[in-house]
């Protein structure tokens, strides 16, 4: 194989196209073995919601609702039609049961069809740079800017500056379920401009002309962050942790069932406490470079690598076995909600849901 | 030896793929998981969840902030199920909230698994609360220990704090008996044990991805009760409850059968390590005071399977294994291949 930073050759074109066309005859014929495959079953279930009271909305049944509309015909009501999806299973025995309201949900199969595409597009990387590769990525970036402009608008500037500076409109238009203030309280609060000026200030970065103005809000962030994050580590980091580190070198063990154990435990916590305090001492030598690393402080700059070098082994360690979970994660998610190979959570297995049906 | 110095990385992608793979079809199609034997930060982190609130003798308020996303689910999930089966089981009240965007989906999802199929009789409102992602990262936590409503006013739903029966008397992280926190980085753990563990002097538990695990050893056990770290953490976190669950089901069983609670906990651990005593135990005379239901139950809650949705840690050790002795065979490959290189003189 050539590196993959090279144009493909021949050869390669025809590895891609054997790989995929093999891929797709597998992906249809198992489309056709038992019961399918990458298919997602819904239930729809018909929701109804009377408003009780001033911003007290209330889950009723289709007759309560019914009822509710005759009483309270000047009230507020909403209803819609919830669709849960349903394991598999509960759709086979439905059909072996003569039929019912579960349904096959083509925009959820759909979309659990691409996102076994993009698994499958991200991953053939690993292969080569392709343009299946690109487009997932284009529209993983593009995806992610929209959906985090969304949820920064609903989740920070609605609920942090609107709902706080219009409760009316906001109520109104945006957040139904919020309640008003109450009568004694400031209905807006208008401290509530200062972040909506900083704010604006801030956009004006994109003005050619107005960007030293989002220098200001830069400079607030900037001041608050270091003020907040000072307290925070000064008091969690440092001196709780020199407070942990001063302590008994002897520490007694903790098992008491037999004087061997009690001994053996007494030994290990010391040993424990002993390699930590040196441990911090020698760390400190290797950074402390005000001394020339000789003779004795050499020696415990040398014992300092040591130990951070297991640290990094460490974390590399636990760094692998993440990136493992994730991968194996994308592989259950393939074999399992995808191909139908695997079963682990009891989705597919008809037997398990014939009492659902009463059968 | 040159065949290996040119080797083709993709023939190692390739090995790891099969690695990962092969065992998740193979556990998948037998059920087969591998033994987990608890570390004490994992029993730690399941104990801290336990005894909440014991102290104060009363039905814990449990904190749990779920502070990831999708991207790191299949690392911490197993663990944020188990969380929550743990906190159901325990009948705790679980205020869920996160720190991340998309947290929400994941707390849903959390909740979808657990509660709504397993735990139904438990009531929105009374029992649990979705309070939603917050943006301001730690300055949320900061701002929730003096006011917790200062920051959520509504749940995420939209429904008002002041309408939902649990938050009654809840007003800052002090009326909170334990923090759980489940991290996949910034904000996350650091900043729940800076800003709330060590400010306001409340319980945390934190489980985390395997990047971050290291970082956070230092807080533990003083500013940090019981620490999950990657998947490892989650399985051995997900054996415990699981066995815990097991054993607290046949319990309940015995003590409404009418066994006195000294007599029903030991006779139940008894039942939990080895189920098949149950059905020759049922038939005995030391169980005639017990009903005929009595003894179904008990014999269903000894030997059903646990589902597959409590299991997903402990599957994913398998891969893991596999996985990490490619691993150790490459990095003592690639040694042998230095170090005969250097040996040549072909090396650097």
């Amino acid at each position: 194989m050539n590196s993959v930073s090279e144009p493909m050759t021949p050869r390669q074109r025809a590895t891609w196209a054997v790989i995929l066309g093999v891929s797709i005859i597998l992906i249809v014929v198992r489309c056709f073995i038992g019961q399918g495959m990458g298919k997602v079953y819904v239930e729809p279930t018909d929701l109804y919601f009377g408003e009780a009271s001033p911003s007290t909305w209330t889950t009723m049944d289709e007759a309560q609702f019914d009822r509710f509309r005759a009483d309270n015909p000047d009230a507020r009501t909403e209803q819609w039609t919830e669709y849960r999806t349903v394991p598999p299973k509960a759709y086979f025995a439905q059909e072996q049961a003569g039929g019912g309201s579960i349904i096959l949900s083509w925009p959820r199969t759909i979309g659990l069809w691409i996102g076994a595409f993009f698994t499958l597009a991200i991953y053939s990387f690993l292969y080569r740079d392709n343009p299946f590769y690109k487009f997932a990525e284009s529209v993983v970036v593009g995806v992610s800017a929209a959906y985090w402009m969304v949820v920064g608008f609903w989740d920070t500037i609605v609920p942090n500056l609107i709902q706080r500076l219009l409760p009316g409109f906001a109520q109104e238009y945006l957040t139904p379920g919020m309640a008003l203030p109450s009568s004694e309280v400031q209905f807006t609060n208008l401290i509530y401009l200062i972040p909506l000026v900083l704010g604006v200030m801030l956009i004006c970065r994109l003005v050619p002309k107005g960007g030293w103005l989002s220098l200001w809000p830069l400079a607030f962030i900037v001041g608050t962050m270091a003020g907040l994050r000072l307290v925070g580590y000064t008091e969690g980091d440092l001196l709780s942790q020199v407070r942990i580190t001063i302590s008994s070198l002897y520490v007694p063990g903790g098992d008491d069932s037999s004087t061997f154990m009690m001994i053996w435990t007494t030994i290990w916590s010391s040993l424990a406490s002993v390699l930590l305090v040196l441990g911090v001492l020698c760390c400190l030598a290797y950074f402390f470079f005000s001394v020339e690393h000789k003779g004795a402080v050499g020696g415990a700059a040398r014992v300092g690598i040591w130990y951070l070098m297991i640290t990094f082994g460490a974390a590399f360690g636990f760094t692998v076995m993440g990136r493992i979970a994730l991968l194996a994660a994308r592989f259950e998610f393939l074999f399992d909600d995808w191909l139908w190979l695997i079963d682990p959570t009891n989705q597919r297995r008809l037997a398990d849901a014939l009492p659902i049906l009463g059968l | 030896m040159n065949f290996l110095n040119n080797l083709d990385r993709r023939w190692i992608f390739l090995a790891m793929a099969l690695c990962v793979g092969v065992p998740i079809l193979v556990i998948g199609l037998t059920g087969y998981t591998f033994p987990e034997t608890p570390t004490p930060l994992a029993e730690a982190f399941f104990d801290e969840v336990d005894v909440a609130g014991e102290a104060k003798g009363r039905r814990a308020n449990v904190l749990l902030a779920f502070d990831f996303d999708p991207a790191s689910a299949g690392e911490l999930n197993p663990m944020a199920v188990s969380l929550v089966h743990q906190c159901a089981q325990k009948g705790h009240r679980m205020y869920f909230i996160s720190l991340w965007p998309v947290g929400p989906q994941m707390i849903m999802d959390a909740v979808n698994k657990v509660i709504k199929v397993h735990y139904p009789e438990m009531v929105y409102g009374e029992d649990y609360v979705n309070l939603g992602f917050k943006a301001g990262n730690e300055q949320v936590i900061k701002v929730m220990g003096v006011d917790l409503t200062t920051e959520f006013r509504t749940d995420v739903e939209g429904t008002t704090l002041s309408q939902i029966p649990m938050m009654s008397g809840i007003t800052n992280l002090e009326d909170f008996d334990l923090i759980a926190e489940i991290s996949a980085g910034y904000p996350g753990s650091k900043e729940w044990v800076l800003y709330a563990s060590t400010q306001f002097n409340i319980p945390l538990v934190s489980g985390m991805t395997g990047v971050q695990a290291p970082q956070l050893y230092p807080y533990f056990p003083n500013q940090l009760k019981g620490l999950l770290g990657a998947i490892k953490g989650a399985a051995e976190y997900e054996y415990l409850v699981n066995q815990w669950v097991r054993l607290d089901k046949l319990t309940g069983i015995l003590e409404q059968a009418g066994l006195p609670p000294g007599e029903a906990g030991p006779l139940a651990a008894e039942f939990a390590a080895s189920p098949d005593q149950v059905s020759t135990w049922t038939v005995s005379a030391a169980a005639s005071t017990l009903s005929p239901e009595a003894k179904a139950a008990l014999i269903e809650a000894a030997t059903e399977p646990i589902p597959g949705e409590y299991l997903e840690g402990q599957r994913r050790m398998g891969p893991q294994l596999f996985a990490h002795l490619l691993m150790v065979f490459l990095i003592i490959l690639g040694n042998v291949i230095f170090f005969a290189q250097r040996r040549r003189g072909g090396g650097s």
